[in-house]
């Protein structure tokens, strides 16, 4: 878990998170993407849109990720994007599973390759929250098990 | 407190004993009482003296204790029957919640009332629970499900609902208080112009028993539903009324214990009213306790209850409009103790997140009345709902936490 700030909330609507919040990273619409993700929260609204095209080799080369809806999910959405360039879709499964496994048990040494996202361990102290966090990779993991069942 | 001077907040905050609570670190500000209701401890007494003196099965013995569970419970029964001003006791079915008494009606009313091509009428507020029974059972039916619509401000717009009237309209259920939007429904003049075209009336009460006196005779619905635990009662139980003539002619809606007078293989008869509605063990420490909470809200009395919320309504209604970026929605001339808003730079989860922080605990998201919310064209919003117990410091927290709200998402 994380240390509780002093200041209550500081650790959620911190700066880095406020920051992606405000000005989302790579949310220019791709007209030529790969993979195809959406995924929709029908009980607050949330909404979270990748898409990714990827190179000769099956690395993704090219990001674009939106989201509509609470600070959680729209920074998690431009945390997430900023980490996928150069990655083969299997990579971006295996960050996919850790990000899951440290937002529901929290993970231990093995946290690297995460980035910024661990700046949304955060989120474990409000478990209700913990669903817009995962909600955008989510959505992803669902797009490339879609694109693997089209291109196979 | 500048509410009626005989109308003691504080006194009667000293009755609920989870008040006292402190949340995160502050005092806890209760404003979800659409969701739920705290319980006076003569409502958490009573299941406790219920469970530790006269605990056993009722209509079904003839020792003492099965006796005196029975009397306690068929008194809940008649305090009910008085606080809703119904005609006779037999009129009032224990089911577990609203949604129960709702789903009692479409399997054993309109089922056998509604058939293909017939209408069954909701409006734009209802909560999921009076429109998804409906959607089934229109489809088994092949019946139309047709949407009173409502206007900017949550009114529910009476001259569509006219025109929406005809020899095919089998039922009209609608809720009396929406709980999304706060609106007070003109009840007894949608009753009047459904009789008008030989339709059945269900009135969702769920909003509207903690609020306000509702009285059957003068609303002249047919079926009346709302749950315990709203009215400062206990979850698990809930009230269907319905008109005896309508109870009698309907078959039963669960088969089992308690709803029959004999059973041979080849013919059972099914008991009177209202116990052909409640088979099985009912959840009788439920009753009871439901029985005290109706003996508090009567003590306290209306007269007062609605003064106090009408003031705190208006006041929380200033308040909030106050504020730059704070939109309510739902602005009814006659409304209930509820204040939907949305905020333009922060969306209701983190609203609900920051508040909480504070103590404050309010409702948000789309308040399972997905419809209404579209018809504002939002996904959700925040919700603070009022009881007789908060206070305008209650009000208060809640407006220093919206800034707050508004400092972190500068
Ligand atoms: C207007 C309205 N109808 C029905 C319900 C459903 O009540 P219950 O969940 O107790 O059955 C609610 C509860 O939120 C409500 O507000």
């Amino acid at each position: 878990m994380p240390q509780q700030p002093d200041v209550p909330l500081d650790g959620l609507y911190g700066d880095l998170i406020m920051a992606h919040y405000r000005s989302p990273h790579n949310n220019t619409p791709l007209d030529d993407a790969d993979v195809e993700a959406e995924e929709f929260n029908p009980f607050c609204g949330d909404r979270a849109t990748l898409q990714l095209k990827l190179d000769a080799h099956g690395k993704v080369c090219g990001v674009s990720a939106r989201s509509e809806g609470c600070s959680i999910i729209r920074a998690a959405t431009s945390i997430l994007s900023d980490l996928l360039n150069d990655k083969s879709l299997s990579e971006v499964e295996e960050m996919g599973q850790k990000f899951r496994t440290l937002m529901q048990s929290g993970l231990g040494e093995e946290a690297d390759g995460l980035g910024d996202l661990l700046a949304l361990q955060v989120v474990r102290r409000y478990p209700v929250r913990i669903k817009c966090a995962l909600l955008p990779m989510v959505a992803l993991e669902e797009g490339i098990k879609a694109y693997r069942a089209k291109t196979h | 407190m500048t509410t009626g001077a005989a109308f003691d907040v504080n006194k009667v905050r000293g009755d609920f004993p989870l008040l006292k609570q402190q949340v995160n670190g502050n005092p806890l500000i209760y404003l979800d009482n659409g969701a739920t209701s705290q319980k006076p401890q003569s409502v958490i007494d009573a299941i406790v003296r219920y469970y530790t003196t006269t605990n056993s099965n009722v209509h079904r013995g003839v020792h003492t204790l099965s006796q005196l569970a029975t009397e306690d419970y068929e008194g809940a029964r008649a305090k009910i029957r008085k606080f809703i001003n119904a005609g006779e006791d037999r009129e009032i079915i224990f089911t577990r919640n609203t949604t129960e008494g709702i789903n009692l009606v479409a399997h054993s009313y309109a089922r056998h009332n509604v058939g293909p091509g017939d209408d069954i009428i909701v409006s734009n507020m209802e909560h999921h629970s009076n429109i998804v029974p409906w959607q089934m059972l229109c489809e088994e039916k092949g019946a139309n499900l047709r949407v009173v619509p409502i206007d900017d401000t949550g009114e529910l717009l009476m001259d569509e609902y006219e025109k929406m009237l005809g020899p095919r309209t089998k039922l009209v259920s609608i809720t009396h208080v929406s709980n999304a939007l706060g609106t007070i429904l003109p009840a007894a003049k949608i009753v009047q112009m459904a009789h008008a075209h030989g339709a059945a009336v269900l009135l969702d009460g769920a909003q509207a028993v903690p609020h306000m006196p509702v009285d059957m005779k003068e609303l002249d619905c047919d079926f009346y539903a709302f749950s315990g635990h709203k009215l400062f009662g206990p979850t698990g139980i809930g009230i269907l009324y319905g008109k005896a003539e309508f109870l009698e002619a309907m078959p039963p809606f669960m088969g089992g214990g308690d709803m029959i007078k004999s059973v041979t293989f080849e013919k059972t008869i099914y008991n009177d009213l209202p116990y052909k509605f409640e088979a099985g063990t009912p959840d009788i420490a439920g009753a009871i306790a439901l029985g005290a909470a109706v003996d508090y809200v009567s003590n306290l009395g209306f007269d007062q209850i609605t003064a106090h919320e009408e003031e705190l309504l208006r006041y929380g209604t200033e308040a909030l409009s106050s504020i730059a970026g704070v939109k309510l929605i739902g602005t009814a001339a006659h409304k209930a103790g509820i204040l939907s808003f949305v905020m333009d730079k922060a969306h209701p989860h983190d609203i609900g997140t920051i508040l909480d922080e504070q103590g404050i605990a309010i409702r948000t998201g789309h308040h399972c009345a997905q419809p209404v919310m579209q018809r504002f064209q939002i996904p959700a919003t925040a919700r603070a709902s009022l009881a007789f117990y908060n206070t305008k410091e209650d009000i208060d927290a809640l407006v220093k936490g919206i800034d707050r709200v508004l400092e972190v998402f500068s």
